[in-house]
């Protein structure tokens, strides 16, 4: 990228402009392309997504009137959010009031420099990148917090609090349940680690261990906590506090929440793909062309990270809100111990089987199979029992 | 200018804009919220000197962790906007004073101090040589340090602990 720039530069396509002022302004082209050409679609899709499923669980249709299947539903919210007034609260702070939401999209857009989509396509392989992922959260915090005071309003106020207290009590459940990885893999960049692992179930971390096993799942669990997601989204709980931290925003800063909230979400899915399905690997040798195999690798990445994703919104739709006090026992009584326990665990057992052991992580796959194979078949059980309308047309 | 120098000064005058903004701000939430914009510019600062774990914890440490702590602490005291705590009206003389020593004392270092330059710029990865650095030669400050944190929590946890007598009313 930056030698075919220099070469712009050398052939004098920019007449004679320093090249301090050419790579910045190339760097903002690209930032801005990479958001509305990516960042976008991916959480309107998402958010589209969260509606139909949300719906359908509920016995609803949900949005099938904008696109095919609705799928355009984002595109016609959001010309909505832009036209609406900006309105701003006369005893708001208004400085801090404006540059909230910014701060919030700043915090999710940032951990997409990490994130690597396929053997080819990561903005940048940070040697520190899982690190940085942990650290860059903190921004969405600050963010909450400050849309939560400069609203002047004691819903917005408690909202943000609330979310500052889930954040940075819930970091620490996420670090040590990331470091079961760290310790198989020895390094904190993303590409290394889906190095690590192969495109086979049983070559991925999830199963490497039932430390690492639980590690995932503290980690998803941690995550959703901390991207405010039911049944941890007590910073925005309807029934107690309106709509937390974003109540007294309109228009295009309300769509700016939204967009950091949902983006988060597919983050976390990501995040999960990446440290503990084998990101974007899959079986090597059929192809050589390197745009197929990296349109496969990004297929493979986005099924696994949309997984996750799914799972969030089936627990949205499913499970009620806890309250506070419960949200803070389960991360300092139960989670916190759970990553220490994990922690040791998984060192123990590299000491043992430093390859890995050769029976455990097959043993593990096959189980969860028969478990899904099971809960499959409950599912269809009742669903030919229920014969509800909806899923003899889902296309509705 | 070079490309490192501009984004040096750039990043410094992010760092001392805040950090002034932070000093003579009358309004406490506005300097609680100026030391974001001065722990960024360090932790650019940082990863411009190819110190990238250094860069990564100053983000979490100082933004996750005290950023966020200190913001508790303005947000819960009632009516903090309305104070009018100024740090100009107050103990001028003596504010000078220790500035003036602080800042002989920093320039004579700076003077006196031999930097080491490196010919081409570093990008080597830091974190493997400080890890090792940790548990190899600096394993007793390392252990030692953890010891105080660790005194530092459970003491933490005595100051704020609510000590129970007797039965309760609740029961």
């Amino acid at each position: 990228m930056q030698s075919f720039i220099d070469g712009l530069i050398a052939s004098g396509v920019f007449g004679g402009l320093p090249a301090e002022a050419i790579y910045p302004a190339i760097m903002f082209l690209f930032a801005s392309l990479v958001v509305f050409g990516f960042v976008l679609p991916i959480v309107t899709v998402t958010i589209w997504l969260e509606r139909r499923v949300w719906a359908r669980i509920q016995s609803r249709v949900g949005p099938n009137r904008v696109g095919p299947q609705g799928v355009l539903q984002g595109l016609a919210d959001g010309v909505k959010n832009i036209l609406k007034e900006d309105v701003v609260p006369d005893a708001a702070d208004r400085p801090l009031f404006v540059f909230a939401p910014y701060l919030l999209v700043w915090g999710f857009l940032a951990t997409f420099v990490v994130i690597p989509f396929s053997s080819a396509l990561v903005i940048a392989d940070l040697n520190v990148g899982l690190l940085y992922i942990v650290a860059i959260v903190a921004l969405s915090a600050v963010g909450v917090l400050m849309a939560g005071w400069a609203s002047n309003n004691k819903w917005s106020l408690l909202g943000g609090i609330r979310s500052a207290a889930q954040v940075v009590s819930y970091e620490i459940p996420a670090g040590l349940a990331l470091l079961p990885v760290v310790l198989l893999t020895g390094t904190l960049s993303t590409q290394g680690i889906i190095q690590a692992q192969g495109w086979a179930p049983w070559d991925w971390f999830l199963f490497h261990s039932p430390f690492t096993f639980i590690a995932a799942f503290a980690f998803y669990i941690s995550a959703l906590a901390e991207t405010n997601r039911t049944p941890f989204d007590i910073p925005e709980a309807e029934s107690e506090l309106v709509a937390g931290f974003a109540t007294e925003y309109s228009g295009f800063r309300f769509a700016l929440f939204f967009l950091a909230e949902w983006g988060s979400l597919y983050v976390t899915g990501a995040i999960m793909a990446v440290l503990f399905l084998g990101g974007w690997q899959i079986p090597t040798g059929w192809t050589n062309n390197a745009v197929v195999l990296n349109i496969a690798q990004l297929t493979v990445f986005f099924l696994k990270a949309y997984f996750w994703v799914f799972l969030a919104m089936w627990i949205r739709a499913t499970l009620p809100r806890i309250r506070v006090d419960q949200m803070m026992s389960l991360c300092w009584k139960y989670l916190v111990p759970l990553g220490f326990v994990n922690l040791v665990g998984t060192a123990v057992w590299m000491v043992i089987w430093p390859e890995g052991n050769p029976f455990v992580p097959y043993l593990m796959v096959f189980g969860t199979l028969a478990l899904l194979v099971i809960f499959f078949r409950r599912v269809l059980y009742h669903l030919r029992r229920a014969k509800p309308e909806l899923y003899f047309n889902p296309a509705i | 200018m070079p490309l490192e120098a501009s984004v040096f000064y750039l990043l410094a005058a992010l760092t001392i804009g805040s950090a002034l903004i932070v000093a003579l701000s009358h309004n406490l939430v506005y300097s609680a919220f100026a030391l974001l914009g001065t722990f960024m510019g360090v932790a650019g600062l940082y990863a411009l000197l190819a110190a990238d774990f250094v860069a990564v914890i100053q983000v979490m440490l100082y933004i996750g962790g005290i950023l966020v702590l200190i913001l508790f602490a303005v947000m819960l005291t009632h009516r903090i906007a309305d104070v009018d705590v100024s740090n100009r009206t107050v103990g001028r003389i003596p504010a000078a004073l220790i500035l003036g020593v602080v800042g002989t004392v920093m320039g004579v270092c700076i003077g006196t101090a031999g930097w080491v330059q490196h010919a081409e710029p570093m990008v080597e990865p830091t974190t493997f040589g400080i890890g090792e650095a940790f548990l190899g030669p600096y394993i007793l400050p390392f252990e030692l340090a953890s010891v105080v944190l660790l005194v530092a929590l459970i003491g933490a946890v005595v100051v704020s602990r609510k000590e129970l007598r007797g039965p309760t009313a609740d029961g």
